[in-house]
């Protein structure tokens, strides 16, 4: 009888537990709302501290990966230099941490991290249910699809029958079922654990296009051997806005982190740059004095130092200064800003007025 | 009697003799035309298996020579450092340096002491360290180091040699191996500074992971088996029951509890960083699966061995420590020594939670945008990596094995 009382217990422990990590892989929300933070706790943690504990990806290309000399480099990596210089002065003073896909949720909920800057997709359940809360988009992306030239594909229409190439375990393979079955086309999908093995599957011809994150399917063209041969469609097959995430419940932590990133944001609306924001400092123009913190102490208001708007932008750059370094036309990448372009250029990237 | 002149006999006979490759004997009597023809075109079939398999060679081995001169491997030597020790501060590199210095030592004494495996260990780290210290991309600085490192073997091997008083200190001193280079490395309290675990990466985090699961799991794993034979109660259904449970479980989801729900449960506080979280998830883990393996030992022990120990009027406890685990151990060393080797391997899989150990920083590497489509060179200079240690392992596993067998049974 003890035997199978063993057997039962032990199953009984397995279920659990396995339950316990599926859900927390997928909904990541189980402790979302006892686990909050209080107002201000964050930022004084981290003042304390000296150090800002960033929560980043380090292997995406652009974004946020290793350079040469083993320190991390990339679009959300400057992002989270720039906080850190805006909250403590100093944007080395940052702790990187790489997360998983995986495990990056619950890095934010047992505060590891004080903010995810790791390519994240803002979405309701994210917001809500996992408790986030969410910084202005950084970076508005979308599901693109990429196909060779020959084929003569133009729109999604016309892939009846073909095979697509995903990635496992990302929401790309989930919004294509979403907009084939709303277009009624049938098709087939092939997985791939990695990038690299789904995009030397394509260039075999093992499938006859594939799909993922526009701005990953323009940095493949970097790797394919013959890029020409290769278009991305128009359509865009999802919104996939990325945007920087702290823990629901801190609102003074994340008007700081909301703030910062309007601050690059403003600076590049107002022309202000690494190289020529010094010769900014005497400016007549009331917008500018009161985001540099001349005139007025709109960082104590934060909490932060009335300066914070100038570290950040000096030592890091504006958000033109840091979308070129790591995914303009100097970079092998050469993405189009497109809808990361500046409101006035016919885009999305807007900061709210510094007033 | 008989049965021993029995067996001379039977192993003196060099046709029972068991070699790798029993075909292609070279008899020194014969010519090396003659023998090639004996052993390889020998009939038709063979004539025409000779043929097919040597054009099969040679395809691969030029699509093989091919690819290595054809491809600038920059990927790699520029890389070598994150590859070999990942972010660690070079100002402190002299910890790693002196880890290699003292190993290198105990290796050449060890050598030098009791000859045998050692000899293999000291010639694989001794070429290895040539290898990078002679390739024109590594400093001066390191070659210089590497050349110490390999003196270092040579004068452990001399000193091994001539002076035969120093083992029980050598066996000391391999003893207090892990804990003062960990120690060193990553800096103990107050009397250096510490170097935090978030800079460990490369091969460095890979071996630092598996040398602690591999040591920590053997006295836990040991203590595994024996409860699981006691007679008592509790002390057997909660052993079977841990190894039972962790044996049920994927090794992935051993390491997602360690680094997600402990913190959650602890509410983040737990103070341990993710590495340590990773050791001890490895470390549980290689417990489980070590108790079964010596568990097949203690069972492979046959009852005369108790009843004579009990006659000689041993205690439990003695008989356990002197009469049964060193025989148990020595008849499941293949077995442990296959189990460490997974051990190293599998600690690539802290990649899903987001350290870099060797095989993550080769992938790290390869989504460098400068070196994007890379991967292809970093992942065979990995498993050439892997292989040449794995192998050595396995080597030294077999040599132990022989080397320990008694033939009493």
């Amino acid at each position: 009888m003890s035997k199978y009382g063993k057997y039962l217990l032990s199953a009984a422990a397995l279920l659990t537990l396995s339950a316990c990590a599926s859900r927390d892989d997928e909904v990541q929300g189980v402790d979302g709302d006892n686990s909050t933070a209080g107002s201000g706790e964050t930022l004084s943690a981290v003042i304390d501290r000296g150090e800002l504990n960033a929560g980043v990806n380090d292997q995406l290309p652009g974004f946020g990966y290793v350079d040469s000399d083993g320190s991390y480099a990339g679009f959300d990596i400057d992002f989270a230099r720039a906080i850190a210089a805006g909250v403590l002065g100093d944007a080395d003073a940052v702790n990187f941490r790489p997360l998983s896909a995986q495990e990056r949720f619950t890095a934010v909920q047992t505060g590891e991290v004080d903010v995810l800057l790791r390519n994240t997709t803002w979405t309701a359940s994210r917001d809500t249910e996992v408790g986030l809360d969410f910084a202005p988009v950084t970076f508005y992306d979308g599901q693109g699809m990429m196909v060779p030239e020959d084929l003569g594909i133009t729109s999604l229409e016309d892939m009846e029958g073909l095979t697509i190439g995903v990635e496992t375990g990302t929401t790309t393979e989930l919004n294509l079922a979403d907009q084939m079955e709303a277009l009624g086309v049938e098709y087939n999908t092939q997985t791939y654990d990695d990038r690299d093995a789904l995009i030397a599957a394509y260039e075999a011809g093992s499938v006859d296009a594939w799909t993922t994150d526009r701005s990953g399917l323009v940095s493949s063209f970097a790797v394919l051997d013959n890029p020409d041969d290769h278009v991305i469609l128009e359509e865009t097959l999802s919104k996939e806005p990325l945007a920087p995430a702290v823990l629901h419940g801190d609102d003074q932590w994340n008007d700081v982190v909301t703030w910062i990133v309007f601050a690059l944001i403003q600076a590049e609306e107002f022309g202000i740059t690494q190289d020529n924001i010094d010769d900014f400092m005497d400016s007549e123009d009331p917008d500018i004095r009161r985001l540099l913190g001349v005139d007025e102490d709109l960082g104590g208001y934060l909490g932060l130092e009335s300066d914070f708007a100038y570290q950040a932008i000096s030592q890091v750059g504006n958000y033109g200064e840091i979308y070129d370094r790591h995914l303009g036309p100097d970079t092998q990448f050469d993405l189009p800003r497109g809808m990361n372009s500046l409101y006035e250029d016919g885009g999305l990237q807007y900061s709210m007025p510094f007033r | 009697m008989s049965n021993d002149k029995l067996q001379q006999a039977v192993l003196s006979n060099d046709r029972l003799e068991v070699t790798d490759s029993p075909r292609l004997r070279l008899d020194k009597n014969q010519s090396f035309g003659r023998t090639l023809r004996k052993n390889l075109f020998d009939g038709w079939k063979n004539i025409f298996l000779t043929i097919v398999t040597a054009v099969f060679s040679i395809l691969v081995i030029s699509q093989v020579v091919n690819f290595v001169l054809s491809n600038s491997w920059d990927v790699v030597y520029i890389h070598l450092r994150l590859l070999m020790i990942g972010q660690y501060p070079l100002e402190e590199l002299w910890r790693i340096w002196f880890a290699l210095y003292y190993a290198s030592f105990m290796i050449g004494a060890t050598w030098g002491l009791w000859k045998g495996a050692a000899k293999a260990v000291g010639l694989t780290f001794g070429t290895v360290y040539l290898i990078f210290a002679v390739i024109p991309w590594t400093t001066l600085n390191t070659s210089l180091n590497l050349a110490a490192c390999i003196t270092l073997i040579a004068a452990g091997f001399v000193i091994g040699h001539k002076i035969e008083k120093i083992k029980v200190a050598v066996l000391i001193l391999w003893a207090l191996y892990i804990p003062l280079t960990l120690g060193l490395i990553m800096g103990f309290g107050g009397l250096i500074d510490p170097v935090l675990s978030r800079y460990w990466g490369g091969w460095l985090l890979t071996v630092i992971l598996a040398s602690v699961s591999i040591v920590g799991c053997f006295p836990l794993g040991i203590l595994l088996a024996l409860g699981r034979r006691s007679s008592l109660p509790v002390v057997k259904y909660f052993c079977i029951g841990y190894i039972e449970l962790i044996r049920g479980m994927p090794l992935i989801m051993v390491l997602f509890i360690g680094q997600l729900l402990i913190p959650l449960f602890l509410g983040g506080s737990t103070g341990m960083d993710n590495v340590t979280r990773a050791m001890i998830a490895y470390t549980f883990f290689a417990a489980a699966y070590l108790a079964e393996d010596v568990r097949g030992g203690l069972q492979s022990i046959p009852t005369g061995q108790f009843e004579a120990a009990q006659a000689l009027g041993l205690n439990k406890i003695k008989t356990t420590f002197f009469i049964i685990l060193p025989q148990a151990l020595k008849a499941v060393i293949p077995a442990m020594v296959g189990l460490f080797i997974t051990i190293l391997k599998d600690t690539s899989l802290v990649a899903i939670i987001g350290l870099a150990d060797f095989l993550g920083t080769a992938r790290r590497i390869s989504n460098n945008p400068e070196f994007l489509g890379r991967y292809l060179e970093l992942y065979i200079f990995v498993a050439a990596f892997y292989f040449v240690f794995c192998y050595l392992m396995a080597y030294v596993s077999r040599y132990l094995e022989r080397s320990l067998s008694t033939d009493n049974r």
